[in-house]
């Protein structure tokens, strides 16, 4: 398979031309958390409002690469209006198809989408791009629980 | 004496580089990305290999012959290096890792000692991080501060911001000579008068200047000059400080321990004289050696050629890119004000992508910061692609990428244009 084929996906394009739930939300139960890229230097905001256990809207506004927008723009859709839980599972579901070598995850319904990018693990520098939005919603979530608001900017890692 | 061509004939040139026969992805390579770090000729593979196989030993304070013929080797480098830059003694050349190293070596020694509270370091946006954080850790350390002169619309140092901003309280102004980002080639010399005439000291980072261009540093008039054998066609691991003698000797000691001594008690010691008072421990013997063949190669094609061939290919490939829709190339218009290194960006393409898929057709290219955030953030971008030149590159090369770009956009854009 060509690289277009792995990563140059339709899918992937489409969300990276369009991505879904760019911009920036406001309102005092917004939760704002920025995340960086060390190796490219990419950064993005990602706006959280959780509501009564629930995603109740989030977005992001971030200038990233294909990879890094699809993800961004799927993870949006695949946890808005879900429960904290549920979104905890499904970040947890997500990085192990991208971390994991030979993991055979079944993606459930809510982010079956995703499964484009496990063809970015053949290209390890890539991985980050895809699971920086990610990290930063898991850094989101921490935040909310501990009812921080505003959260350093956070340097992503692959771990 | 090692094979080398004695003009500038690209194709003898490219033979003397076996990477240059490697495939990517089922094409042949083509290497763009010589101002992150150059490919070697087998002469200096060869000068690395036989030191290993023929008269590994350490050098200094040996009476075998392995290691007085290694420390002839690692010593005639030095003397290679000094002819090179036209340094006035060889004992003013300091090996250390890397440029980044040199710098951290003049900030820990000569910085500490010279730069107080209140005083001022000037640097240019164009400073790659090694010329920048080694600065602001000082400056942090002892209260000093750091200012940036100005660049023009097109990238160029403006000189008039220079002499606004040295004044008295300007202890030392370091810059690069040749951006990696923009390719600019900043005017040191002139600059070296504003700071000496302001009584600052100034050191050029020379790690994308000396590769490429003719350079001597009476010329330049500067106090410290850095940069890193393997941007030049020498191994990883050897970086060069130049400082006249009387500034080496007035400063202290960057590192302590074995050869940087002359002798030493339970409670002191007698620092050893330059250079070795610089080089703390067993060097990179090794990787020294074979910088010495970099040179010699360099030396036999003579640097104007390397300028000369560099400018050709620069020109060709500002005229071919400027072609593309949707292209922003960086830095100044001229191939003359600009080493060979092409920073760009597509509209809509982010840079990453663009990297990828072009290694897809063999072609190597830079993307990302280059280690220069505070010039990307000016710039208003997280990134750039880069594509850079050295001796070996030809036109040929510069239409496999233009054809790879092309071929990107397409890729990438199809959702977008259909
Ligand atoms: C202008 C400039 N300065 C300094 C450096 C640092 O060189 P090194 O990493 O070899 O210390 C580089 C290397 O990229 C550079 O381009």
């Amino acid at each position: 398979m060509s690289l277009a084929d792995d990563l140059y996906r339709e899918t992937i394009l489409d969300h990276y031309h369009q991505p879904r739930n760019q911009g920036v939300l406001e309102g005092p139960s917004v939760l704002t958390v920025e995340g960086v890229n060390p190796l490219c230097g990419d950064e993005l905001t990602l706006y959280l409002d959780v509501k009564d256990g629930l995603i109740a809207d989030v977005a992001i506004k971030s200038h990233g690469c294909s990879i890094n927008t699809a993800s961004a723009s799927m993870m949006t859709e695949s946890v808005k209006g879900q429960p904290l839980a549920k979104v905890q599972t499904l970040i947890d579901t997500f990085k192990k198809m991208m971390m994991e070598k030979d993991s055979q995850v079944t993606l459930p319904e809510e982010m079956e989408e995703l499964e484009v990018l496990e063809g970015v693990k053949k290209y390890p520098v890539r991985i980050k791009c895809a699971l920086l939005p990610w990290n930063t919603l898991l850094e989101g979530l921490q935040c909310s629980a501990t009812g921080a608001g505003q959260a350093k900017p956070k340097v992503v890692t692959s771990e | 004496m090692l094979a080398c061509p004695k003009m500038f004939d690209i194709d003898t040139i490219r033979k003397d580089f076996p990477i240059l026969e490697r495939e990517i992805e089922g094409r042949k390579l083509v290497y763009l990305d010589s101002a992150a770090t150059s490919q070697k000729p087998q002469s200096v593979i060869d000068a690395l290999v036989n030191y290993y196989a023929d008269y590994n030993a350490n050098i200094h304070r040996g009476v075998h012959t392995l290691s007085e013929e290694a420390t002839a080797a690692y010593e005639g480098v030095r003397e290679k290096i000094q002819a090179f830059i036209g340094a006035p003694q060889s004992k003013e050349i300091i090996f250390t890792r890397n440029a980044t190293e040199a710098i951290n070596l003049v900030a820990s020694t000569w910085g500490k000692q010279n730069i107080k509270a209140g005083d001022e370091i000037l640097l240019t946006p164009l400073e790659h991080h090694s010329n920048l954080v080694p600065w602001q850790m000082l400056a942090a350390e002892v209260g000093a501060k750091i200012v940036f002169a100005e660049l023009t619309a097109d990238g160029r140092l403006d000189l008039d911001s220079c002499r606004r901003l040295i004044t008295s309280k300007t202890k030392l102004v370091a810059m690069t000579q040749m951006s990696n980002v923009l390719g600019t080639i900043v005017p040191v010399a002139a600059v070296a008068k504003l700071a000496h005439a302001q009584g600052a000291l100034m050191l050029v980072d020379g790690a994308q200047s000396v590769p490429h261009l003719p350079v001597a540093v009476k010329e330049l008039g500067c106090d410290f000059l850095v940069f890193s054998m393997h941007k030049m066609l020498g191994p990883t691991g050897v970086g060069v400080l130049w400082a006249p003698a009387e500034i080496l000797e007035s400063m202290p000691p960057y590192m302590g321990g074995g050869d940087m001594i002359s002798a030493v008690w339970r409670d002191r010691a007698l620092y050893n004289q330059l250079p070795w008072k610089f080089e703390a421990g067993t060097p990179n013997i090794a990787d020294v050696i074979a910088s010495g063949a970099a040179i010699d190669y360099l030396a036999q094609l003579g640097m104007d050629n390397v300028r000369a061939h560099e400018v050709e290919i620069t020109e060709y490939a500002l005229k071919r890119l400027r072609d593309l829709p949707g292209i922003t190339i960086y830095g100044p218009e001229s191939s003359q004000d600009r080493g060979g290194v092409i920073s760009f960006n597509f509209a809509g393409l982010h840079p990453h992508d663009l990297g990828q898929i072009v290694n897809e057709d063999g072609v190597a290219i830079r993307v990302g910061h280059h280690c220069c955030q505070p010039l990307m953030r000016d710039m208003n971008v997280t990134g750039t692609a880069r594509a850079s030149f050295y001796i070996y590159n030809t036109k040929e090369e510069v239409d496999a990428l233009y054809k790879a770009l092309e071929n990107a956009q397409k890729v990438l854009g199809h959702v977008a244009c259909r």
